[in-house]
């Protein structure tokens, strides 16, 4: 097998070696190519991840219901009538749609989005208060600053504590001050803090001023008996959020004789809408960072070829003597060709090395993620291995052209040329 | 060694046909050593490619070494180069960035020979030509005559039946072109058959047989008593 010939290895490396500053040019366009492809693709990559990073912390495939006015008169009743859910209907949509993996019921002090007061000390924020159940971490997470959020036992023995978010602690509480024990008064009860907590830092559904209270708490306290005002929903990862959004919505239109084609009574928003897109916008940035890539690449070895072509004729009395010597063409051809994956690969691998070398500095400057969506930008082994090969492969076929032009030179016209 | 019967060679120039070569008939034994003489025109160039298989005729037999040299594409044309001849040029034609040693190795290269062997068979003929010590000199650090002879040692190298040489003292002066006939007076000595194309009536002097083309035919094929280049240098 010719690959393992030692001399021709020797020989190609010889030649490459002696022409050092022809072999340089040659490479530069294939090293700027790679050096453009690797950053483009880890800068893409990096942003995918910084996306992801973003959206760390929210169940993805999720979705929020909650219960508005009718728009459609039906079964005696009038429009413009104000749908209320029950606690009960959690636990019948639970049951009926096995699709579903968390379902945290929420109620809100007030109407939807409503401030409420909340007093400490003479102090007064004007904040959201929900009453929660421990599982809407599972949902929308939150990172907790201090103390801890919610937990069944708070549920079961319906105790009167809280957690609060960051800005609520900075309108009731001096800075630096121990917030976690201390007692809050909303509406005139009084309820100890457990945690603090800061929404992360990107989705935010909760709001900064925000007071989680445990569900169970919430009904005694403020009298709110049954009702439920909304229910964050996390569906199966296999299942789309769409279907699972049409069951619940026909489970409670018939519950609570809405009509079936009244679009406005129940409010909903789907999660997984804002992530496809983001997905959908990052994938199409990977495939055109791989297009761009891949065609400045085809250029930067089209370039090798080109300057193959030159050296050629600038060889070809070298050529015509090794023929006149007892190079067969083939053999001939075969160093061309091997020279050119030399190069292409040899160049591949710098420009490969310096581009990562690239994107580690970026890394360190701006990989954080913290500022803006970027978050270790790297090109993948297969996206590397799938352009090596790609690049590789198209200098074989590259080489081939100047290979042919070498051979199709007679050595005694290569030697008769002074 | 050669055998040559009614060579015709033709180069096409647009629509006209240039009768180069129209029918020669030579026969060269072993250990000949022939000087092919003739003015520019004369085909003697053209003879000596299709001897070397550099270029193929249009008809006519041609048998070197009891092989007949018919049907030749490249592939087999390189081997038989190869197996058969060693070049040497008017213009020396040295790869310009291998060293005398590496030139000298090239043919030992393609004859699949290994390293070691043709880095000691290199340095054999390099010693032959007297230039051992400019091994690791690349042809640029050569004088005209240093490349000629490390050409020859490259030629010799691949032991060759026939060498075949076009002017080599061409290029030359007169002193370092004795110099060099010497050493193929030398190799001839030894028993090599080699042809020698040359306009210059001395150098063919000290041939041992002189061939005389004009307009494509011999018009003189002589034996002649042997100048020693020796008497000169």
């Amino acid at each position: 097998m010719w690959l393992f010939d030692k001399d021709l290895w020797i020989e190609i490396f010889h030649t490459l070696g002696k022409n050092m500053f022809r072999t340089f040019l040659t490479m530069l366009g294939v090293i700027f190519a790679m050096i453009i492809l690797v950053l483009l693709l880890g800068s893409a990559n990096g942003m995918s991840n910084g996306f992801d990073k973003v959206f760390a912390g929210t169940a993805s495939n999720s979705l929020f219901v909650w219960g508005q006015r009718t728009s459609e008169p039906y079964k005696g009743f009038e429009r413009g009538r104000r749908i209320r859910y029950k606690i009960e209907d959690a636990e019948i949509i639970k049951k009926q749609i096995p699709e579903i993996e968390v379902l945290a019921p929420r109620i809100e002090l007030g109407n939807h989005r409503g401030i409420v007061s909340v007093y400490r000390n003479g102090r007064t924020s004007g904040s959201a208060v929900y009453g929660d159940f421990p599982e809407i971490d599972n949902i929308t997470k939150k990172k907790l600053v201090a103390g801890r959020f919610l937990n069944n036992t708070d549920i079961d023995n319906s105790k009167k504590v809280c957690v609060i978010g960051e800005e609520t602690y900075k309108l009731l509480f001096d800075k630096g001050e121990t917030a976690v024990g201390k007692d809050i008064r909303i509406n005139g009860i009084f309820f100890t803090v457990v945690g603090i907590f800061k929404p992360n830092n990107n989705i935010n559904i909760d709001g900064e001023n925000a007071v989680f209270i445990p569900f169970t708490t919430f009904q005694k306290a403020f009298n709110s008996g049954d009702r439920m005002g909304w229910m964050a929903i996390a569906v199966e990862p296999t299942t789309e959020v769409k279907t699972v959004e049409k069951k619940i919505k026909d489970i409670l239109k018939n519950k609570y004789d809405i009509h079936p084609d009244d679009e406005r009574a129940i409010g909903s928003f789907d999660m997984s809408e804002i992530f496809n897109g983001i997905t959908a916008f990052t994938n199409v940035l990977k495939g055109f960072s791989f297009f761009v890539g891949i065609f400045t690449l085809l250029a930067g070895v089209i370039a090798i070829s080109n300057i193959l072509l030159i050296t050629v004729k600038e060889r070809t009395k070298e050529i015509g003597i090794r023929r006149a010597l007892g190079a067969t063409p083939k053999v001939v051809k075969r160093q061309i060709v091997v020279e050119a994956i030399v190069l292409t690969a040899f160049a591949g691998l710098i420009g490969f090395s310096i581009s990562v070398g690239i994107l580690a500095v970026l890394n360190s400057l701006w990989g954080s993620g913290d500022d803006f969506p970027f978050v270790n930008p790297m090109v993948s082994i297969p996206q590397f291995t799938i352009s090596f090969l790609l690049m590789v492969t198209l200098s074989v076929l590259i080489g081939l052209l100047p290979a042919n032009r070498a051979i199709k030179v007679k050595p005694i016209e290569a030697l008769r040329e002074e | 060694m050669i055998e040559i019967k009614e060579l015709h060679k033709s180069y096409k120039m647009g629509s006209n046909s240039l009768h180069v070569l129209k029918g020669i008939n030579i026969s060269i034994a072993e250990g000949e050593l022939v000087a092919i003489m003739g003015s520019s025109g004369s085909g003697k160039s053209t003879l000596l490619n299709i001897l070397g298989m550099l270029d193929v005729a249009d008809t006519g037999d041609y048998t070197l070494d009891n092989v007949p040299i018919k049907d030749l594409n490249e592939t087999k044309a390189a081997k038989y180069r190869n197996k058969f001849l060693g070049f040497v040029f008017q213009s020396f034609n040295l790869i310009n960035y291998k060293s005398a040693m590496e030139n000298v190795a090239l043919p030992l290269y393609y004859q699949k020979v290994n390293r070691k062997e043709r880095q000691k068979k290199a340095l054999k003929y390099l010693e032959q030509v007297g230039l051992k010590e400019w091994a690791s000199h690349l042809p640029s650090e050569l004088s005209g005559g240093q490349k000629q002879r490390v050409a020859i040692a490259r030629a010799m190298a691949a032991e060759p039946k026939v060498l075949l040489a076009d002017e080599p003292t061409g290029a030359l002066d007169s002193t370092t072109s004795y110099e060099v006939m010497d050493l193929i007076q030398k190799i001839n000595d030894d028993g090599n058959t080699i042809l020698i194309v040359t306009h210059e009536p001395d150098i063919a002097d000290m041939c041992k047989r002189i061939v005389h083309l004009k307009d494509g035919v011999i018009v003189e094929d002589k034996k002649i008593e042997q100048v020693r280049a020796s008497a000169y240098v």
